[in-house]
């Protein structure tokens, strides 16, 4: 396979180099807006690990780990918008905490208390979608509805707004992530499809999805589309906001191919070392995206020990406080199971909740003593 | 004659009262649109939306690749923006590409929101046989979709049901399956074209008064029923007709009422008889109104196949002589 060039910006010896179009989206990153990449990548790296370690513990019921794909998420979604809109699909926790979610209510879905977990249209960004590729479309339809609102295109660059959604390589291959091209190549739709091709859907390859490397997909449905150093998080941010200004702008959609790797399974349900080599695994373990920021901002003297120390110190705080609160999640009530499944009164939901109370109560414990009427 | 008291209604089709339910629906709220393949200059292949692109844009009436899925996906997207999608399946057989949108996300939205989103897209489904067509194109899904909860499934049976159902279904917060009986379509009756709703979503409607046996039917079937209750008239049997106009929710109770005063049910519908509408039925009347009943409850539908050739299928569909059928066995027992 002929495999198309990557946009970089710092190598993976953490070295930075120069590239005509993407530079200039990150001129203005200043030393302390890198070490806030870094805390970022830092701090979701801690939560995965300590999520999938209560998932070990039998405290969550599943968890996708995000690991090693870090900088795709955080370099992406630092180049949003507050007006913008993500929708996710089941793996973007670096780009929920860009986000301003909870990272706790991430795992209430996995907890089993929650379908949800967080307020949608509090952060601009959408609940996790299992159904692959799903969310493809809802993304290419709320962008159409950005343009029905005016808000494309008006050159007022804190009203336009744009869209984007995250799937992996797997997802490709899924017809509604297709249709979604379609749709939104012919609407000319302010949405950005942004995938992480992470190397791996569970336990196929790519080559398993294309015969192509993904990034050309894009280019029959007439959809720009560029290929970026998924571990690469000055890259990821670049591409990125290049795409976002030009949906905002009504330039239309654009492909992302965030080429990366997941360093963890796919969920904790499978056996990566069943279906990959060690060699491998080490090769790109040797392309760290976290690693390359740090040796990045360590060799032109941005990164103090002590500044490592206090990142270190808030990772821990929120491992610690990731675990007692997903520890305190509740089992909801019963009550829930019936609950907004319509807007308003539904006769069937309502005999069938009426039904469920009374034969809850009939299990009341009756006070010893008492005389139980017949 | 005072101008109060001038006529509103008039007398047309059940595919125009569609058109015109839309065309008020598109008038009374900005945010609502069509969606669907060949529904702009061409009007629909059943004409349903003829002349509502021209008159609203093609921003509003929206021409869509061919591709299912994608409709409903879109349409999902542009309800969380705040519209109202309603979108137009060509055929009912075609729905099924579309199926995993509407079941795994269209239903589920507001339930594993909490709430917080809303999603109020309609679905427009022209269904049923009898119009000669060939395979895919006369399908009876609506149970697959009556059997998810969260969505809402209705079928009109009159023009002036599917002059005010469109607009309430539209109006409804939740997602509706829009279940339009495509051999109807050219049935003619007088609509109150200044009524913006009727009997609401979740009521079924005594279509025609009688004594000895309920006929349950929606969508096409009820103009069957009230044949047969013409001709069994004849014959000194008295049927009352209950016309389901919602599947989802289900109004057992204007059932129950009916089947505690005849004592006898027969459910008619041109979907499978299997796990149908009939079935469903059945099952609540016997737990309702079991001591109420005379006679078991019997079903009239189509068989365990698929949807045969256009040339057989008028021994497929629920005829008049099989409902006779089905009344005279519910009398003999």
């Amino acid at each position: 396979m002929n495999e198309p060039d990557l946009v970089q910006l710092l190598t993976h010896t953490g070295e930075r180099v120069d590239h005509p179009d993407y530079s200039p989206r990150v001129a203005h990153l200043d030393p302390e807006a890198l070490r806030g990449l870094y805390r970022d990548m830092v701090l979701v790296r801690r939560f995965d690990t300590e999520a999938t370690a209560l998932q070990r513990q039998g405290e969550l019921g599943l968890f996708p780990p995000a690991l090693g794909q870090e900088a795709a998420q955080v370099g992406s979604g630092r180049a949003l918008a507050a007006q913008d809109y993500v929708f996710p699909s089941y793996r973007e926790h670096g780009v929920a905490h860009t986000r301003g979610v909870d990272l706790v209510d991430v795992l209430r879905q996995f907890r089993g208390v929650d379908h949800g977990g967080w307020d949608p249209r509090e952060h601009n960004f959408h609940l996790y979608t299992l159904v692959i590729g799903s969310h493809t479309l809802h993304a290419t339809g709320y962008a159409m509805g950005l343009q029905r609102d005016g808000l494309v295109g008006s050159g007022d660059p804190t009203r336009d707004a744009a869209v984007v959604a995250y799937f992996g390589d797997g997802a490709t291959s899924q017809g509604d992530t297709n249709e979604a091209f379609v749709f939104a190549a012919v609407n000319n739709a302010p949405v950005v499809l942004f995938c992480q091709n992470n190397q791996w859907a569970i336990s196929e390859p790519t080559e398993r999805q294309s015969r192509v490397p993904l990034v050309e997909r894009g280019k029959g449905f007439g959809v720009p589309s560029v290929r970026v150093d998924g571990n690469d998080v000055l890259a990821c941010y670049a591409v990125t906001a290049e795409a976002l200004e030009r949906a905002r702008s009504g330039g239309g959609p654009t492909f992302i191919e965030a080429y990366t790797y997941r360093m963890g399974a796919h969920t904790t349900s499978d056996d990566p070392t069943r279906y990959r080599s060690a060699a491998e695994e080490e090769h790109w373990r040797r392309r760290d995206p976290i690693d390359r920021l740090r040796t990045h901002l360590t060799a032109i003297g941005e990164l103090s020990q002590q500044v490592e120390d206090e990142i270190a110190a808030d990772a821990e705080a929120l491992g610690v406080r990731v675990r007692a609160e997903v520890h305190a999640m509740a089992t909801p009530s019963t009550r829930v199971m019936f609950e907004h499944v319509y807007a308003g009164p539904n006769a069937v939901v309502d005999a069938e909740r009426a039904w469920f109370e009374q034969y809850e109560e009939s299990f009341t414990d009756v006070p010893a003593g008492t005389e139980v009427p017949r | 004659m005072s101008e109060s008291s001038a006529p509103t209604t008039q007398r047309i089709t059940l595919a125009k009262a569609i058109n015109l339910g839309l065309r008020a629906a598109l008038e009374g709220d900005p945010k609502v649109m069509l969606m669907g393949e060949d529904i702009g200059m061409l009007g629909g292949v059943f004409r349903v939306t003829d002349g509502l692109q021209k008159d609203f844009g093609p921003d509003r009436v929206v021409d869509t690749p061919l591709a299912e899925s994608g409709i409903v996906g879109t349409a999902i997207g542009l309800a969380l923006r705040g519209y109202r999608p309603v979108c137009e399946i060509q055929f009912d057989g075609f729905i099924f590409p579309a199926f995993d949108q509407i079941t795994t996300q269209l239903a589920k939205m507001r339930y594993r929101s909490r709430g917080r989103l809303s999603l109020p897209v309609v679905i427009r489904v022209p269904f049923g046989g009898g119009i000669g067509a060939v395979e895919h194109h006369s399908e009876s899904p609506e149970v697959l979709f009556a059997h998810t909860a969260g969505l809402r499934v209705v079928s009109p049976a009159t023009p002036s049901d599917a002059f005010t159902m469109i607009q309430e279904a539209i109006a409804s917060p939740d997602p509706v399956l829009f279940f339009e009986p495509k051999g109807r379509y050219w049935d003619k009756a007088e609509v109150d074209l200044t009524a913006t709703s009727g009997a609401g979503l979740d009521a079924a409607r005594v279509a025609r008064v009688g004594t000895d046996v309920t006929v349950v039917a929606h969508g096409p079937t009820v103009a069957t029923a009230l044949r047969a209750a013409a001709a069994a008239a004849t014959q000194g049997t008295s049927i009352e007709v209950v016309d389901l106009r919602t599947i989802s929710p289900l109004d057992t109770a204007t059932i129950a009422a009916s089947v505690r005063k005849t004592g006898r049910c027969v459910v008619v519908h041109e979907a499978p008889v299997l796990y149908g509408t009939g079935a469903e039925v059945a099952a609540r009347i016997t737990e309702e109104c079991f001591f109420s009943l005379e006679a078991p409850v019997l079903r009239v539908g189509g068989f365990h196949s698929p949807y045969p050739v256009a040339r057989l299928e008028h021994e497929y569909l629920p005829s008049l002589d099989r409902v006779l059928d089905a009344v005279d066995r519910a009398m003999a027992m």
